[in-house]
């Protein structure tokens, strides 16, 4: 009788041993039951697909023109119609996701190393290191990410054989370049906030080298905003490279990308809008998904909004 | 008892105070100006003061986590301030600390075996890999947790159940001296006692000594072998616990232990209470000669020019040392032994109190506020469902050398 009153007041107080519980693991709890998370990682999955193994969606070859055929409306032959040079829209529009996808992951990366690292040397050190870093870092930021793209695409031009690979890395490192100091004015606060926290103090007690206590104190605790903030950068990384092709110094064909097609496009906007039409809508779905799931995640990791 | 493992001697710690455009320094903050003590191995030497007298950064300055302005600290014969890179670390293992909020000093995100390990990791010489999990589930054992919570994160814990996981990885690696920094402070007064007696547990274990710093006297009293009074980045009396408590001899004592709450509602009104005036000089700017006079109530014009140094003064009985010129005992605390008193029938409430409390104990009456702490103790309040049912009984102190004299 006592045995089952003890059970009742305590329950699962014996099997509840060894249950372990993180932050990520919360985090990860309350994504489950977002929906709109679950929505965005369905539309980037695709995405991901789609630049990945782009014959999967379509086996029309993207690179072919039939001059005899421009412009034409949506048909069972073309779902999406054909563009002014006789492209199939849908084709183009397939592989154009990965330009996009290799665009945004790769600057969202690059930024999230170089602007993590410098925010994190200088939070850590601090000190004139700091003051030297953090300067740098001002001027970067008073550059506008696009008006620096431009400046910089406008005095590299793509020549008319330059190979895919380095047209996109070009892109990429530009972005990059005038990408890193959102991340890394975000990380230097965020490391500032943990670091005068005593746990820090006590591994520094222990005697743990500086490296032990960015690596395993100041790191996990320091990370979440910044990759937040990388994933929102994404949609933004996205949205420059489409706009640096559409002005005619990002990609260039022959490389395709959603940008290139929109600049297309352009010329014949009032008579035949589809085909404006089909590119910006992916362009648009995709910044989206990766906008959307970057608030997903902030708020999953946020423990006051839960 | 008597070799001395840690020497501090003229200790300075000054924060340079910056202004200006240029960012250039305007003046200095003393936190710790010229603090010299001694501790003696397996003793507790208690450091009391209020706050922003300068205590934690002493703690800090004596972790070597602040480097001292001046001075030097001799460690276990070996002077620490010149130990650098691998030979300081080696001496971090012999001394550690514990901080006051258990609820920063956690890392969130890893687990319980995590943290008591890191120890291990640092110090990969110490323990074979193999061994660590096991030596992680023995110092959650010692401390009075469950050693199967291994893989839990702080915040699955209370307050002094993470205070006792700190506790655990500051003795993981067997240090010599525990420097305490309010480790209690941030507790509830039952969960206090406990963790207050698992660190005299340890000490009796491991042969610890602690540097015990605090600003709750009767904790600092109850722990303490000698105790250290601070005003202003000073030492301004120092002594063993009997000298300090008994027979203060400097007036900020005197006017800090009047301040004590006496339990015992016989002494209500009659007791003489020292209020001091005005609030603590700017430790940027102290006053001249003695740092106590601006709010002393024996200062005389000697004072503002003369600094009184810490030097053995008479007391009554004997003498110990005290910074003060007009250095003379003053019986501060009168408590009177109640335990073989009636209870006063106009204070019902009192024995109300403890006919539930000591229905199943001895029937003694509480005489003073240690006993209270044990009282509370031997009821078995535990600190929630996480506990163990039989957690409480492994820190109750029930060791009757330990309990003090009511009449003190």
């Amino acid at each position: 009788m006592t045995e089952t009153i003890a059970a009742t007041v305590q329950p699962g107080a014996s099997d509840d041993v060894g249950e372990a519980r993180s932050l990520t693991q919360d985090a990860w709890r309350s994504l489950r039951k977002n929906k709109i998370f679950w929505f965005s990682v369905l539309l980037i999955g695709l995405f991901v697909l789609m630049a990945i193994w782009p014959s999967l969606f379509t086996n029309k070859d993207p690179g072919f023109g039939d001059i005899s055929n421009v412009r034409e409306r949506p048909s069972s032959a073309h779902w999406f119609g054909t563009d002014t040079q006789g492209y199939d829209i849908y084709a183009r529009t397939i592989y154009g996701a990965r330009a996009s996808i290799i665009v945004g992951i790769m600057a969202s990366l690059t930024t999230l190393l170089l602007g993590g690292l410098i925010g994190v040397l200088s939070g850590f050190y601090g000190g004139w290191f700091d003051a030297l870093l953090s300067r740098v870092t001002d001027i970067f930021y008073a550059i506008p990410l696009l008006l620096g793209g431009i400046l910089f695409m406008a005095s590299f031009p793509n020549g008319p054989n330059s190979s895919y690979f380095l047209v996109v890395a070009k892109v990429v490192l530009v972005l990059s370049i005038f990408g890193w100091p959102t991340i890394a004015r975000l990380m230097r606060s965020s490391v500032l906030q943990v670091k005068p926290n005593e746990y820090v103090l006590a591994a520094r007690a222990l005697g743990a080298s500086p490296w032990r206590i960015i690596r395993s104190h100041i790191l996990p605790n320091a990370l979440a905003p910044a990759i937040v903030v990388a994933t929102i950068n994404l949609g933004v990384f996205i949205v420059a490279e489409a706009t640096l092709s559409f002005l005619g110094i990002g990609l260039t064909p022959p490389a395709i990308s959603w940008g290139v097609a929109i600049s297309d496009a352009l010329s014949a906007i009032r008579t035949y809008p589809h085909v404006l039409f089909f590119p910006s809508l992916f362009l648009s779905l995709a910044v989206l998904a990766f906008i959307l799931l970057g608030d997903a995640v902030r708020d999953a990791f946020d423990p006051k909004s839960r | 008892m008597a070799d001395v493992i840690l020497k501090a001697d003229n200790l300075f710690k000054h924060y340079p105070i910056k202004g200006g455009v240029l960012r250039r320094t305007v003046g200095h903050v003393k936190a710790v100006d010229g603090v010299s003590f001694e501790l003696q191995r397996g003793e507790t030497l208690g450091i009391v003061g209020e706050s922003g007298c300068g205590k934690s950064t002493l703690g800090r300055v004596l972790m070597r986590l602040e480097e001292p302005t001046s001075g030097t600290v001799n460690f276990d014969g070996v002077d620490m301030y010149s130990q650098s890179g691998s030979a300081m670390r080696k001496m971090r293992r012999d001394i550690q600390i514990v901080f006051q909020d258990p609820y920063t000093s956690l890392n969130p995100r890893k687990t319980v075996g995590d943290i008591i390990g890191e120890p291990f990791e640092i110090h990969p010489d110490v323990l074979p890999k193999g061994g660590r999990k096991a030596a992680v589930k023995e110092l959650l054992d010692l401390v009075g947790l469950n050693p199967e919570h291994i893989n839990r994160y702080p915040h699955q814990f209370s307050g002094g159940q993470r205070q006792r996981i700190g506790i655990a990885r500051g003795i993981a690696l067997r240090p010599k001296v525990l420097i305490c920094d309010e480790p209690v402070s941030a507790l509830d007064v039952s969960v206090q006692a406990q963790v207050i007696n698992l660190m005299e547990k340890l000490q009796d274990e491991l042969g610890l000594s602690y540097i015990f710093i605090a600003h709750d006297l009767s904790v600092v009293r109850h722990i303490s072998d000698r105790v250290g009074v601070m005003y202003l980045g000073r030492m301004v009396e120092l002594g063993t616990e009997e000298e300090i408590y008994q027979r203060p001899t400097h007036p900020y004592t005197q006017a800090l232990l009047s301040a004590v709450p006496v339990p015992d509602p016989t002494m209500r009104g009659k007791r003489e209470q020292i209020v001091l005036t005005g609030d603590v000089p700017s430790p940027a700017n102290p006053p001249s000669g003695c740092r106590f006079h601006t709010r002393c109530f024996k200062a005389q014009d000697r004072c503002k020019t003369e600094d009184p140094e810490l030097l053995s003064r008479p007391d009554g009985h004997g003498e110990h040392r005290s910074a003060c010129l007009f250095a003379e005992p003053r019986v501060i605390v009168e408590t009177i032994d109640v335990t073989d008193l009636e209870p006063d029938a106009r204070f019902a409430s009192t024995e109300t109190v403890d006919q539930d409390a000591f229905a199943g104990g001895d029937g003694r009456l509480p005489a003073d506020a240690t006993s209270v702490v044990e009282r509370s103790h031997a009821t078995g309040e535990s600190e929630g469902p996480l506990d163990r049912p039989n957690d409480t009984h492994r820190l109750i102190d029930n060791d009757p050398a330990e309990k003090r004299d009511p009449s003190v």
